[in-house]
């Protein structure tokens, strides 16, 4: 199974605005591409980050808010912040 | 210091955070407990066993009311090769031992039992409110900055219970920010299966559960284990491993997770089974050498929080609740003596040192370093074992000192002897 399918099965209230921000796109093109390969497209669990050939683009609303890319990102250049209240994944089982 | 309305605020209603709340209530403060999820337990995920003794500390008899999965009597230990697998495990007959040692959870809905618990006590309850920051006053944490309007709160006193990668405990002056091979990722799907279906495939009598946790080639290199567990009408089937990792070998979660559960040894658990949820979160796994400073003048830290995670031995949510319930007893003494500063509160500090929370933290703080340099050790001896085994049950004709002889030469082969010897003496040397 696919993880676009895996997240068919999860809930979020959505927030219009997004937590999350790439801090400066000219590291995820240049620095990140030729040392890291850019690693938030293959970490992120819940495949937020995907690279257009441009730019990182970051789909908050399949986030699942695990906080990896807090720590996961080699350059510290993804802004996240905790979704508003309220808003954000809803586990059901949890 | 003037006195405020609300004694204390507490960010995060998980079991440290909630263990917290509810011994300081039924202390007789006024406490203030914060939950960003709509309702407590929407947010949060872990493998799903959840140990009696220190919940029962917090809430005597919470067996006749608290939402369990299952009463574990089974214990499992899997070493993995890509088509066999050793296996070690404990079984005991059901007995009635209140509270029960072990049983598995779904963390929304014991969250949210728990939280209702803690109201019931007194405890003000406000969902759906993410905290942003502390305020800080000379050095000072005097309350809390939440993303609400007007959203300052005051209190005497804040406990940290916000969860791995706790923004507020930076916020606080209390740590400097983690890395990532201080944290490990963790996959887990829900796997819906009938109880009838879980109990014979798990030789299980109704209502008791098994866990088995397995090492080896299914984290394909990296350091970590899957996990199997029985919840009454489903499994809880993930694995995890080093952030780090995932970093470096570009390996993805779901993939990883899709390798386990197409081990034949797991499949054939899993045959049939609905997936319901897919999950995914970080678990702290720096160790005792990675911990924050647990208090300060007017706060306090506990849970995954405070890096309070067992890995070896899977515990987690009974030290956050057992270091929860210290902290409401130090903040209770405090209450009594009308001071909350560094020095009042180094009591908290001083109850876990006591407790098997820091001693335990303290016997493996050395076990991170070696599964973070060495994710090869679970690879090489859980395939040697399995060769090993498997050469000794294969009756070929050839004597059994023989086949002595054709183990060793496969070990030799592949690590040589002082570097044998020197693995197990690090192995050794970290768990000791």
């Amino acid at each position: 199974m696919k993880v676009e399918e895996k997240l068919y099965t999860l809930r979020w209230k959505h927030d219009k605005q997004s937590h999350i921000a790439i801090t400066d796109q000219r590291i995820c093109l240049n620095t990140c591409g030729a040392a890291w390969r850019r690693p938030c497209t293959t970490f992120c669990p819940a495949a937020v980050y995907t690279w257009d050939g441009e730019k990182i683009v970051a789909s908050f609303e399949n986030c699942v808010e695990c906080t990896s890319c807090l720590l996961g990102c080699p350059y510290r250049n993804i802004d996240w912040k905790l979704p508003r209240g309220g808003f954000g994944i809803e586990w059901q089982s949890g | 210091m003037r006195e405020e309305e609300f004694d204390a605020i507490v960010v995060g209603a998980g079991p440290g955070g909630v263990a917290a709340a509810l011994t300081m209530a039924r202390g007789g403060l006024n406490v203030v407990l914060f939950e960003r999820g709509e309702r407590p337990g929407v947010k949060n995920v872990m493998g799903g066993v959840m140990y009696g003794r220190m919940l029962a500390e917090v809430l005597p008899e919470f067996w006749k009311s608290a939402p369990m999965e299952r009463v574990i009597v089974d214990e499992r230990l899997w070493l993995t090769a890509p088509e066999s697998v050793v296996t070690m495990g404990h079984k005991h007959v059901p007995h009635a031992l209140e509270p029960p040692n072990a049983f598995t959870v779904l963390r929304v809905p014991f969250d949210a039992w728990f939280a209702a618990q803690a109201e019931a006590a007194g405890v003000l309850l406000i969902p759906g409110t993410t905290v942003e920051d502390v305020i800080r006053e000379n050095g000072r944490v005097v309350g809390v900055r939440t993303g609400r309007q007007d959203g300052d709160l005051r209190a005497n006193l804040v406990v940290i219970a916000d969860g791995v990668n706790s923004f507020l405990v930076g916020r606080a002056g209390l740590s400097r920010s983690l890395q990532p091979n201080e944290v490990a990722l963790v996959v887990k799907e829900i796997i819906a299966l009938p109880a009838a279906a879980i109990e014979e495939r798990f030789a299980l009598d109704a209502g008791t559960g098994a866990t088995i946790e397995v090492y080896g080639t299914v984290t394909q290199g990296m350091s970590g284990y899957g996990f199997i567990y029985t919840n009454r009408e489903s499994l809880s089937v993930g694995i995890g491993a080093l952030l780090s990792q995932f970093m470096t070998t570009r390996i993805t979660p779901s993939d990883l997770l899709e390798g386990f559960k197409a081990h034949p040894m797991v499949a054939a658990l899993l045959r049939g089974g609905e997936m319901r949820e897919y999950l995914a979160h970080a678990i702290p796994e720096g160790g005792f050498r990675a911990m924050p400073r647990l208090f300060d003048d007017g706060v306090m830290v506990v849970g995954d929080a405070a890096m309070m995670v067992n890995n070896l031995h899977r515990e987690g949510s009974n030290l956050a609740m057992a270091a929860g319930r210290m902290a409401g007893e130090t903040a209770i003494q405090a209450k009594r003596a009308g001071d909350w500063s560094a020095r009042a509160l180094s009591r908290y500090q001083e109850l876990l040192e006591a407790s098997f929370v820091l001693q335990d933290m303290r016997k493996y703080e050395r076990l991170p370093e070696l599964v973070e340099r060495r994710p090869d050790l679970l690879q090489l001896y859980p395939q040697l074992l399995s060769e090993a085994i498997e050469e000794m049950l294969t009756v070929d004709g050839a004597s059994k000192r023989e086949k002595q002889r054709r183990i060793l030469r496969r070990l030799l082969d592949r690590r040589r002897w002082w570097l044998v010897l020197r693995d197990a003496y690090e192995g050794w040397r970290a768990i000791r």
